[in-house]
């Protein structure tokens, strides 16, 4: 190939992928000079152990992955930054069938309000717990994932010690609708077109969706070796502004019967199309012939959608100390910190004239409504950014954050 | 002896590749080694075998499931981490180029536990190598099969004999710089669109 620089990406089939998928086949990349090869992967293991020996140079990652990875809190882990986000959103929670019956009868509403529907399943455990029934069994795809912090902040909003009161696994993807419909777990938390997957087969509900728990909240990023992107400086900046184009383009809601029709393909998700456009769309089907308008259910583009914010890394870090994973010292958060990196985001993409946010990190949350922020270049509309609960994240004040949760939990 | 011996568990959804490197670990002194293709119930299996080593496909998609396990080692008792000695980055290249990946319990001895992880990388390179002759072989009768089909449509059509008609696929591969069974194949195809000189 004459391209000048060659770019090898892993990444997993799920529709927020699509970044990548389209900055390869709709040219982004071509016209930056960047021949992108693209190699679909079976877990996030295999994608972290093939980005730590060099067979990939960036990866499609769980957005807490890159941070895991420099803590060390993974098994093989090369030094790994993140210098994009890959969107936001695109989550949801799904029971089944019997959960739902369950939590109809405790009054949840049909309509994804995680206050209600969490409400609702705070009362099914309380009478299985009191009634010494097994716990329920959650599953998500990987303990440092978007899925494994909002499923965990629901549930404790809600009342429901997630350690305590119910169990969570980990299941791959995919498999997640499958294991649902043979009760092997009774509900879980994954991407899209996983959950809509479960809707399509009959076995399960939709409860609620990750930008109802935290409406634009982070999901993936591009994970990038760090020493392939300290070596290729130029090659990085190029696959960022690819991207950039391709969020652009995903975020046309005219591109969507095209994007939705090239991520079905067999090479990428391998499903029916129509289960990627729910998502897409922002028109969830709960599983119950109904139809629930989800705004930004799913954000490729709008509202910084690619923006690698610090207080999103610091957010995932509290939540890994929250549940035991990492010690808080103020060397584990700098780590966390430093593990995105909007320097190279800004770097690559100044001279676009694009609308890049004014500071690199912001107060998580304070958003009520759609705010037009300070920004370099292009005009900037952030949020809303709320946290179901109505609760804030300053990245100021982390340890007061990370206190403040503890306590709540030995209180309750 | 006995006491000291590694438990080996190899987990591995192709039956015939972990039938491979059982017989390798066997041949290498190894008895006590577990095959499992199917990880239901895998916590379990685990916690009542307490292997030393587990080795298991890269591409199995349930090691993000097993990781975790691990990491929580509430069905293992000790932790297990991926190799013995991240520092040996040649081996853990080589493992993942094989496409091996294992878990070894924290604390044994790099020695010990070398020789196992060489002798799966191998036997999974080996297993590689086999899987490709097939396919070379397989896709080689193909090629024979298509050449004779494009072959009979030449001497049909254009009346040359069997000589003739290998020759000019011959001279056009090498024009082309194409395999002679690609040239052969689209011969085929175009003639079973003109709905000519094929008789199937």
């Amino acid at each position: 190939m004459s391209q000048a620089h060659q770019i090898s990406a892993g990444f997993l089939p799920l529709l927020d992928s699509a970044l990548l998928v389209v900055a390869r086949e709709l040219g982004f990349a071509a016209d930056e000079g960047v021949a992108l090869a693209l190699t679909r992967e079976n877990s996030w293991a295999s994608i972290r152990d093939r980005l730590a020996v060099g067979h990939f140079n960036v990866a499609h990652m769980l957005a807490p992955m890159p941070i895991a990875c420099n803590l060390g809190l993974t098994p093989l882990a090369a030094r790994t930054i993140a210098p994009m986000a890959l969107g936001l959103g695109g989550n949801a929670v799904t029971v089944s069938r019997a959960l739902w019956e369950e939590m109809l009868a405790q009054g949840a509403s049909p309509d994804l309000d995680p206050r209600s529907t969490g409400k609702a399943l705070a009362a099914v455990v309380a009478r299985r717990t009191a009634a010494g029934d097994v716990p329920l069994r959650f599953g998500v795809v990987h303990p440092h994932s978007g899925h494994n912090y909002e499923l965990r902040y629901w549930l404790a909003a809600s009342g429901v010690d997630p350690e305590r009161d119910i169990e969570i696994v980990i299941v791959p993807p995919s498999f997640m609708a499958d294991a649902l419909g043979a009760r092997r777990i009774d509900g879980y938390c994954v991407g899209e077109p996983w959950n809509t997957a479960a809707v399509a087969k009959g076995v399960g509900r939709i409860v609620t969706t990750k930008a109802g728990i935290w409406r634009s909240s982070p999901e993936k990023v591009l994970g990038v070796a760090a020493e392939w992107g300290e070596a290729e400086p130029k090659a990085l900046s190029a696959l960022l502004r690819a991207l950039y184009r391709a969020a652009v383009w995903c975020g046309d809601s005219d591109n969507h019967g095209e994007l939705a029709e090239l991520m079905a393909g067999p090479a990428y998700v391998d499903c029916p199309v129509e289960w990627l456009k729910p998502a897409l769309g922002g028109l969830i089907r709960t599983g119950d012939g109904g139809e629930v308008a989800t705004a930004d259910f799913f954000v490729p583009h709008a509202k910084a959608a690619t923006f690698p914010w610090k207080s999103h890394a610091l957010w995932f870090y509290s939540q890994m100390v929250r549940w035991g994973q990492v010690e808080a010292n103020p060397a584990n958060e700098t780590i966390a910190r430093e593990t995105y990196r909007p320097d190279l985001y800004r770097q690559a993409l100044g001279d676009l004239g694009v609308a890049l946010p004014g500071a690199n990190a912001k107060v998580e949350g304070a958003l009520v409504m759609e705010t037009p922020v300070g920004s370099a270049g292009a005009s900037l509309v952030l949020g809303p950014d709320g946290f179901f609960d109505g609760q804030v994240f300053d990245p100021e004040h982390v340890d007061g954050y990370i206190r403040h949760q503890l306590a709540a939990r030995l209180k309750a | 002896m006995l006491s000291s011996a590694l438990r080996i568990l190899v987990i591995d959804e192709n039956r015939i590749r972990a039938a491979i490197i059982e017989a390798g670990l066997r041949e290498a002194g190894h008895m006590e080694v577990t095959l499992v293709d199917d990880v239901t119930g895998i916590a379990a299996r685990i916690a009542a075998l307490q292997p030393d080593v587990i080795v298991i496909d890269i591409e199995n998609p349930n090691r993000d499931m097993l990781e975790n396990m691990f990491q929580l080692s509430r069905a293992v008792k000790r932790p297990i981490a991926m190799f013995v000695d991240r520092s040996d980055t040649a081996s853990i290249e080589a493992a993942v180029d094989a496409g091996v990946s294992a878990y070894v319990v924290d604390g044994l001895k790099k020695e010990r536990v070398k020789p196992i992880l060489d002798m799966a990388i191998s036997r999974f390179n080996a297993f590689s190598r086999m899987e490709r002759e097939l396919e070379e072989a397989r896709t080689e009768l193909e090629s024979r099969k298509t050449v004779e089909r494009a072959k009979g449509i030449l001497m049909k059509s254009r009346g040359l004999s069997e000589q003739e008609a290998y020759a000019l696929l011959r001279k056009t591969a090498m024009n082309q710089n194409r395999r002679i069974g690609d040239v052969a194949q689209s011969l085929v195809t175009a003639a079973g669109l003109l709905g000519a000189g094929d008789d199937q």
